[in-house]
């Protein structure tokens, strides 16, 4: 209920006084304290989406190597097995898992809270696929250990993990949040994060020389198999270290690409 | 404060695909003037589907006119959309982007995201969380919440960093008593302490007639009046309605009755009327008589309120909510 008549109100008639000058703006928020805030806010998400975000994603990973036990004895195929099961936690929860957040979030209307805030682009998207990124490190390093102890690999270069999520967690993000943000429905949001999931499945866990020769081609585009290299590399007496560094170079390319298109997209989906 | 001249928006039609039928062209928002002043609580009431929101939305620089202009404080928002967000606070109907955050972190992030450094917006969290009551609740998830504890919690995350403006669209929507005064006490508190502007969308007319200074009155894109409450309900002065609520059928057996049938806006038992306060004290004298009061299970007198103002003008459509 209004009490007070808007003349009396204090500095109306200054305010209206003042005719064609500008009002002063409010802050702008700074890209690394709201990048924060995003992170922290989407991290926060995982205590109530818990099974989805950090569970089922395992469970997945940790079923297939069990199946794929029963064909693959060890050696060169165990180790790919290995590490494409790994890598799959990191695209079902990035890749799959936040395609259908963005585009859930831009379906119904949610990235108008954003939209109206004064925050870069580059936060929202960088901080919502840090928090992806982040959801996958227990899955991985779970599923990981467990394959090493399944397939009896040495743990040793495990440590390499520290490299392989944050890289290969930004490009298979990247790629997911800018379907999510691209995708003209949330359906079909959904749909390309499962075929991308699907496609990071077959060609990332299955060995390479099996496949067919157009296969491989399409496996060699896809930037999850650039990770699982590099990790699987990493099982061997001794690793090839540039080959590794490579391999994780091209990751953080395609991290890199794939976040400034889903800035684009980010900033095209925001205003219509 | 808020300047807006000849806004246009104009959805395109849509081509029917197998199974579903096209629609046609939609202009949403169509030349609409509007001036809301410093200070005051401005109202946009219309129905659902009147435009109401698809004006808000160019306001906020979420969405692109066709043709017009907006002017907030001095800036053109047409032309830099990006500062919308440095001069207003925005609470749409959507609360999917906070939805599985605490309220506290909600309106904490929120704050952070209007430029806050991090101390300041837990100061201003407490406060706000405070005021509207909302600190017993506020570990919990927005989506455990109630639809009105929910919007409240929303509002809260509105009110974190202090815009002169706040654009708030039906904010009050499922909120029981306590929430709905905690909102406007909250909004009268920023007006008389900083001269904050209020823009609302609404569809209520008992809170339209109650919270707002002035209102504009939307009907399929269109501002169709713009005044005071008092100053709209002016114009239909001279009328007064009354409802008649029949216990099984209206008794069209006499003759009155019947006559007043033909006046009346029908909906299940009930009949709405309109009608010069002597016309109405004759309906009034020959429904509560005779044959008619037999079949009469209730009836109200009632001055005329901005759904009758509404109708009066020429509104198309009855989808406002008196509640």
């Amino acid at each position: 209920m209004s009490v007070a008549p808007a003349e009396v109100l204090p500095g109306v008639r200054a305010a209206e006084g003042g005719a064609g000058g500008e009002a002063a703006l409010g802050p702008r928020a700074r890209l690394w304290p709201s990048l924060a805030a995003v992170y922290r806010a989407q991290l926060s998400r995982a205590r109530i989406a818990r099974i989805p975000l950090l569970f089922v994603a395992t469970f997945q990973s940790i079923g297939i190597m069990i199946m794929m036990r029963g064909v693959v004895d060890g050696g060169g195929d165990a180790r790919s097995v290995v590490a494409g099961a790994s890598v799959l936690v990191v695209a079902y929860v990035g890749l799959n898992l936040l395609a259908q957040y963005f585009g859930q979030l831009r379906g119904s209307g949610g990235l108008d809270h954003y939209a109206t805030l004064p925050v870069p682009a580059a936060a929202v998207v960088l901080g919502a696929a840090g928090a992806y990124a982040s959801f996958t490190v227990p899955g991985t390093v779970l599923t990981a250990v467990f394959g090493c102890a399944l397939f009896g690999l040495p743990l040793a270069h495990l440590w390499v993990l520290a490299a392989v999520i944050p890289l290969s967690g930004a490009a298979l993000s990247g790629l997911g949040a800018a379907l999510g943000l691209l995708a003209p429905r949330p359906e079909l949001a959904t749909l390309l994060g499962q075929l991308g999931m699907s496609a990071a499945l077959l060609l990332g866990v299955l060995p390479a020389h099996r496949m067919p020769e157009a296969i491989q081609v399409v496996r060699d585009l896809l930037p999850s198999t650039y990770g699982v290299e590099a990790f699987a590399r990493t099982f061997g007496g001794h690793p090839d270290w540039p080959s590794v560094l490579g391999d994780l170079a091209v990751c953080a390319a395609v991290g890199a690409a794939s976040l400034a298109l889903a800035t684009w997209a980010y900033r095209r989906a925001a205003v219509r | 404060m808020c300047a807006v001249r000849g806004l246009t928006k104009t959805y395109p039609a849509v081509r029917g695909r197998r199974g579903a039928p096209g629609t046609p062209e939609v202009r949403a928002t169509d030349d609409v003037r509007l001036d809301v002043r410093r200070g005051e609580v401005f109202g946009l009431l219309g129905p659902n589907g009147a435009g109401k929101s698809t004006l808000v939305r160019q306001l906020t620089g979420l969405m692109r006119p066709d043709r017009g202009s907006v002017e907030i404080l001095g800036h053109d928002i047409v032309r830099h959309p990006e500062r919308a967000a440095r001069i207003l606070a925005y609470l749409g109907q959507e609360s999917t982007a906070l939805d599985e955050l605490t309220v506290s972190l909600a309106a904490e992030t929120t704050g952070r995201l209007r430029g806050l450094e991090l101390r300041q917006a837990r100061t201003e969290r407490d406060a706000v969380l405070e005021e509207l009551g909302l600190t017993p609740i506020a570990g919990r998830p927005l989506k455990k919440l109630s639809g009105g504890q929910r919007r409240l919690a929303c509002f809260a995350a509105a009110l974190m960093g202090e815009r002169p403006l706040l654009v708030l669209d039906e904010p009050t929507t499922g909120m029981d008593p306590v929430a709905r005064r905690a909102v406007w006490a909250a909004v009268d508190r920023r007006r008389a302490e900083r001269g904050t502007t209020v823009l609302l969308v609404t569809h209520n007319v008992i809170e339209a007639e109650t919270v707002l200074d002035r209102v504009a009155v939307l009907d399929r894109g269109r501002v169709i009046a713009c005044d005071t409450p008092a100053g709209l309900k002016e114009r239909v002065a001279g009328e007064v309605r009354v409802e008649l609520v029949w216990r099984e059928q209206a008794p069209l057996e006499v003759p009155e009755v019947a006559a007043l049938r033909a006046r009346a806006v029908e909906s299940g038992r009930r009949w709405s009327l309109r009608m010069a306060p002597e016309e109405a004290r004759a309906a009034v004298a020959t429904v509560t008589g005779g044959a008619a009061f037999a079949a009469l299970d209730d009836f109200t007198l009632a001055t005329p309120s901005l759904e009758d103002v509404y109708l009066a003008l020429g509104g198309s459509t009855q989808g406002l909510v008196k509640a």
